[in-house]
């Protein structure tokens, strides 16, 4: 009971920042319906923006909260304005295109942004000052790291916020309004562009929080740090139901949960095999995951 | 009126979707004020000319002025800020906003929060049916209580000229009575200038002033409403007689 309780602290914690990658995702493809697959070193991105922030905030005496509130700002910032770029770049001109060639480009963004970050921060591990929030406290017989209050506090701050802007602001209205129906949208105003980017904006901040924490909770980034999660969080978009932002909040709770407690108690060494296994399952059995609808009709 | 300048002017716009020329060389004006039709068989081109006009399709030749200005090329989301707002061909609601979402997409464009209030107020006067149903999907909603919200949408731009789109497809009799007697009253009431396309000439033209006939991407006839009623050819290739 008490390893069980421990597991499903640390899921929870887990699944939260696989939800933040996958609302990228899930978004991302309720607008312009493509698997952006260049999300995942976005996600990396915002990890190295966080280290290089994060140590040298750190290192100049600024107190822990200080440090890890102007990162997360500033990483979220860069990593918005880097995906507009890439948007721009690399998608925008293809809008007319097949499905088949955004996607390609999409896989091309994904490699050249990986092997920028090797390039500019090289090729082994960087380490986070984890020393800057040691400790933590006794609940029950769970132990519960201060780390994973934080962790677990900004995540559920980002979705909160997420969802107020989404289904309680102008603009939110407007992100949904064209994910359903660009023509409409343009006929009443809306510049389906300027939604498009903004889009992929906020899908881009909140992967890089989510960087930042993943780097937080293991203590140490790598250039090729995307690549894995990024997968897992697209199973977890998929299995909530892709387009759906509801569906990937769950989903990636549920991924990180499954994949916690198969190391748990299967093996370790296969965790990261179990949020594959089902997202072929899920495509195999239940291709709309939980949240969706009809195929053609589950966008945001 | 004909003294005037017109509000809406095509000069031989001709339209395609990718080889195939959907509209010739149309031209049309309409004057401030007016209620014009343009009737036609299915697939005479009468989509597209709203299309081409708002935009969403970019003539190949020829051009678009609305209002003094020249519009063709302009992009469609800078039209409803200058008045200028279509109800397409089937309604068009998002069906997964609320039915006061749909309303205040309507207005995206738009500052005056008070102003907008008031407006959706009155689209809720003319349309009870949408207060009622206010937090109701768009897409829950009968094919009539769509083509309402459609138009409270439409009206929660305070359009100047407002294109309609078959606003009878499909609707029960006395809903087509009740949205047509609106269209009237905005006409009225509020001096909104409209386009009508329609199937059903007979409800378009006892509506309106003035009317065109589109047959095959062209303009074949242009007349006060009254005299294309009375016109034998139009009575019996339009009027089932």
């Amino acid at each position: 009971m008490e390893f069980f309780l421990q597991q499903l602290v640390n899921g929870i914690t887990l699944g939260g920042v696989y939800a933040l990658v996958a609302l990228g995702y899930t978004m991302v493809y309720g607008i312009i319906q493509l698997i952006n697959f260049a999300h995942g070193e976005i996600y990396a991105a915002g990890g190295y923006m966080g280290v290089i922030l994060i140590s040298w905030l750190f290192a100049q005496g600024f107190p822990p909260f200080v440090c890890l509130g102007a990162a997360l700002v500033l990483a979220m910032g860069y990593c918005a304005l880097l995906a507009m770029a890439v948007e721009k770049l690399a998608y925008q001109p293809l809008r007319q295109s097949s499905r088949l060639s955004v996607l390609l480009s999409a896989l091309g963004m994904s490699i050249f942004l990986q092997n920028g970050l090797m390039l500019t921060q090289g090729v082994y591990d960087r380490a986070y000052p984890t020393e800057m929030v040691q400790g933590g406290f006794e609940l029950g017989t769970v132990m519960i790291s201060y780390m994973q209050c934080i962790i677990v506090g900004v995540t559920a701050l980002l979705l909160v916020a997420l969802n107020v802007l989404v289904y309680k602001t102008r603009i939110g209205k407007a992100m949904r309004a064209t994910a359903q129906d660009k023509t409409m949208s343009a006929l009443v105003g809306i510049n389906s562009s300027r939604i498009i980017s903004l889009t992929f904006a906020i899908g881009a901040g909140l992967a890089a929080a989510a960087g930042i924490m993943v780097g937080l909770y293991y203590g140490s980034v790598r250039y090729d740090m995307g690549f894995v999660p990024g997968i897992k969080a697209f199973s977890a978009a998929v299995l909530g139901g892709i387009g759906n932002i509801t569906g990937a909040m769950l989903g990636g709770l549920l991924i990180g949960m499954i994949e916690v407690f198969a190391a748990g108690y299967i093996s370790s060494e296969y965790k990261d095999v179990f949020a594959f296994i089902i997202l072929i399952a899920v495509l195999y059995f239940m291709p709309t995951g939980i949240m969706g609808e009809n195929v053609d009709d589950t966008r945001v | 009126m004909t003294q005037q300048q017109p509000i809406l002017e095509l000069k031989n716009v001709t339209s395609a979707y990718g080889r195939i020329k959907a509209i010739r060389e149309v031209s049309l004006k309409v004057y401030p004020g007016e209620v014009v039709s343009i009737i036609g068989a299915n697939g005479a081109g009468k989509s597209t000319t709203l299309m081409s006009i708002c935009g969403v399709l970019h003539p190949e030749q020829g051009e678009v002025w609305y209002d003094g200005v020249r519009i063709d090329g302009l992009a469609s989301d800078l039209l409803p800020a200058r008045g200028l707002c279509q109800v397409p061909e089937g309604r068009r609601i998002f069906p997964r906003l609320s039915v006061e979402e749909n309303l205040d997409m309507g207005a995206f464009f738009r500052k005056d929060a008070a102003a907008i209030d008031h407006d959706k107020n009155r689209v809720f006067q003319l349309f009870p049916i949408l207060q009622e149903r206010r937090k109701q999907y768009g897409g829950t909603l009968s094919g009539g209580e769509q083509q309402m919200l459609a138009m409270g949408r439409a009206l929660m731009s305070r359009p100047r000229l407002l294109l309609l789109d078959e606003p009878s497809l499909g609707l029960a009799p006395l809903i087509v009575q009740q949205i047509f007697r609106i269209i009237r009253e905005i006409n009225e009431a509020d001096g909104v200038t409209v386009v009508l396309v329609e199937q059903n000439a007979n409800l378009a033209l006892k509506s309106s002033s003035r009317g065109y006939v589109l047959e095959t991407g062209n303009v074949v006839m242009e007349d006060s409403a009254e005299a294309l009623l009375a016109n034998p050819d139009i009575r019996k290739a339009y009027l089932g007689e």
